[in-house]
């Protein structure tokens, strides 16, 4: 299949404000150290690795929240390693992102069903306002959530509410940075599988980023494990887990308590 | 969840009305200020000089609340008076508001060489002590009423900038901005369909801190005679005014002060009470 994403040599240093010195530019820190891999189309990509280790920086790089340093990143082809917003505004209905924390990324004055219209809005969609009742429907939350304010939802409804509004553009890919982290369990497996279904069922392309490799080998087909700002290891997950190469990777495994692998924990 | 915020809600309620109907009246007071003055405001009659309130024995009838050495109705002159008080509190508030608000949230939420700027101008001029700085302009100015409102102007957009922009950095941090970016938005638009809303509630309520501080800067540059001519009435000149017979006639300068004080803790107490009334958690 096609790559939807190539990442050629990506480096990204951002300024570090804790050491400015009263005049002049602040010291950067490379945060992403040349990073390469590709992510085939209809793939679920899991991004692992250490708190720190740059995962929502990489995140971030692919959909241009953040602007690489150098190197290279196609979008089904297209360059937009160093695009300008404004080139970039009318592809960004095509790659989307669901935030780790639903309360921070949904404006608290703004109702669920206009916080799910809005990107549909701004992308000129006629008849944005039932398109985003269906995607409640989708995430499987009633229409009657529209009128709700986000600190009127549960934890795992104002995710789905993330969910919906990832999803109502009809994108290929889907940025995941740590969705379920701040989930108790039950809500955690219900997310997922919905997330699971979704990926099917719409056929995206999914980046799921997580520090907790049960919930990754559980959704992933394939991984990455990213270590300091560099890809340690890039495998398919099976063989990941089967026959870890690199010694981080065998640090992770073991420092990760996983339920018994030939359970069916789910 | 639902009863602790009903809680701070049914709080914030006598605060509001009480507040909101003491500025009302006194509104409607300045706007009619004419019907309702039982007196020419400026009319001097000095056989009816320092007459007491309607309570005290030897008060004189239809002078509700006595009369200053120079045979003045006080009452007249505190309803006239809250015309100067309230055109500065909205102008001065307002244009200072407009200003310090929008520099605020541009250094705020867009960062950048915009702070840079931004922030050196405040440093710089908190570094002018306010009252000296206001008596200086006045004097470059020369006295009057619009003298006082660009001197409120100039000297305390800081308070709303340094606040605004502090409030619009933390939500700027948050990843709702971010997620607009992500859904196409653009920066001025996110700026302002965003993040304003937000920010809004502490704007108000700086608003209204802001129209109790020109309320307060008039009456102490009346008080020194910076303001309007001294005939008309401010609440400021007949505070000054009633100093110097504080002692043969105290209700010269006390109903003034009771005047301003309660239109001055209306003020803030308005503020607080929309704040809480704005945001939709609370709500
Ligand atoms: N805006 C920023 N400015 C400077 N350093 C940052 C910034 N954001 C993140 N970092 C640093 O970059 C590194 C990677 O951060 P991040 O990508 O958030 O890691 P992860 O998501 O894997 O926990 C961390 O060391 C962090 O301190
Ligand atoms: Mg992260």
């Amino acid at each position: 299949m096609a790559d939807l994403y190539e990442v050629e040599n990506l480096h990204l240093s951002l300024p570090d404000m804790t050491r400015k010195p009263l005049f002049g530019a602040a010291p950067r820190i490379e945060i992403l150290k040349g990073l390469s891999f590709n992510i085939p189309e209809g793939e679920i990509l899991g991004i692992v690795g250490g708190s720190g280790s740059g995962k929502s920086t990489l995140g971030r790089a692919l959909v241009r929240l953040l602007e690489p340093t150098s190197g290279a990143v196609r979008f089904d082809g297209d360059d937009v390693t160093h695009l300008s917003e404004q080139a970039l505004r009318p592809m960004r209905r095509r790659f989307q992102m669901i935030f780790q924390d639903p309360m921070s990324s949904m404006n608290p004055r703004h109702r669920v069903g206009r916080i799910i219209s809005a990107p549909l809005r701004l992308h000129g969609v006629e008849n944005a306002r039932e398109a985003a009742r269906e995607a409640l429907d989708h995430v499987g939350l009633p229409r009657s959530f529209e009128t709700r304010y986000p600190h009127e939802l549960s934890g795992g409804q104002r995710q789905r509410v993330g969910i919906a509004r990832a999803i109502a553009l009809r994108p290929d890919f889907i940025l995941a940075d740590e969705i379920v982290s701040g989930l108790d369990v039950s809500s955690q497996a219900q997310v997922l599988a919905l997330l699971e279904r979704l990926v099917r069922e719409l056929g995206l392309t999914l980046a799921f980023i997580s520090h907790d490799l049960s919930v990754i080998r559980r959704l992933c087909t394939r991984i990455v494990v990213l270590h300091h700002g560099e890809i340690v290891e890039n495998e398919p997950t099976a063989e990941l887990f089967d026959n870890p190469r690199a010694g981080y990777t065998r640090e992770l495994l073991d420092a990760i308590p996983l339920p018994d692998p030939d359970e069916p924990w789910f | 969840m639902l009863d602790g915020r009903s809680q701070v809600r049914r709080r914030a309620g006598p605060r509001l009305w009480l507040s909101g109907g003491w500025l009302t009246a006194l509104a409607l007071a300045a706007i009619f200020a004419s019907f309702l003055s039982p007196h020419d405001p400026l009319a001097q009659d000095l056989f009816l000089g320092r007459m007491p309130p309607f309570w005290v024995d030897s008060a004189e009838p239809g002078y509700f609340l006595g009369t200053d050495s120079l045979g003045r109705d006080v009452l007249s002159r505190i309803l006239y008076g809250s015309r100067v008080a309230l055109t500065v509190a909205l102008i001065a508030g307002t244009l200072t508001c407009l200003i310090g608000a929008s520099l605020g949230l541009l250094a705020g939420y867009l960062r950048g060489w915009v702070d840079v700027v931004v922030s050196r101008l405040i440093d710089i001029w908190m570094a002018f002590p306010p009252v000296l700085f206001s008596i200086l302009l006045i004097a470059v100015l020369g006295p009057g009423l619009i003298s006082i409102i660009i001197a409120i102007v100039v000297i305390d957009w800081t308070r709303f900038a340094r606040v605004v922009r502090a409030e619009a950095m933390a939500q700027g941090a948050m990843d709702y901005p971010a997620s607009a970016q992500v859904a196409g938005r653009t920066r001025l638009s996110t700026m302002l369909v965003e993040i304003l809303p937000n920010v809004l509630p502490t704007i108000v309520a700086l608003l209204t801190l802001e129209m109790g501080i020109a309320v307060i800067v008039e009456a102490i540059l009346s008080f020194v005679n910076l303001s309007i001519s001294t005939d008309d009435p401010t609440w400021g000149g007949m505070i000054s005014e009633g100093r110097v017979s504080i002692y043969q006639a105290w209700w010269v300068i006390v109903f003034p002060l009771i005047t301003l004080f309660l239109t001055v803790l209306s003020f803030s107490q308005l503020g607080e009470g929309l704040k809480d009334r704005f945001d939709p958690v609370l709500r």
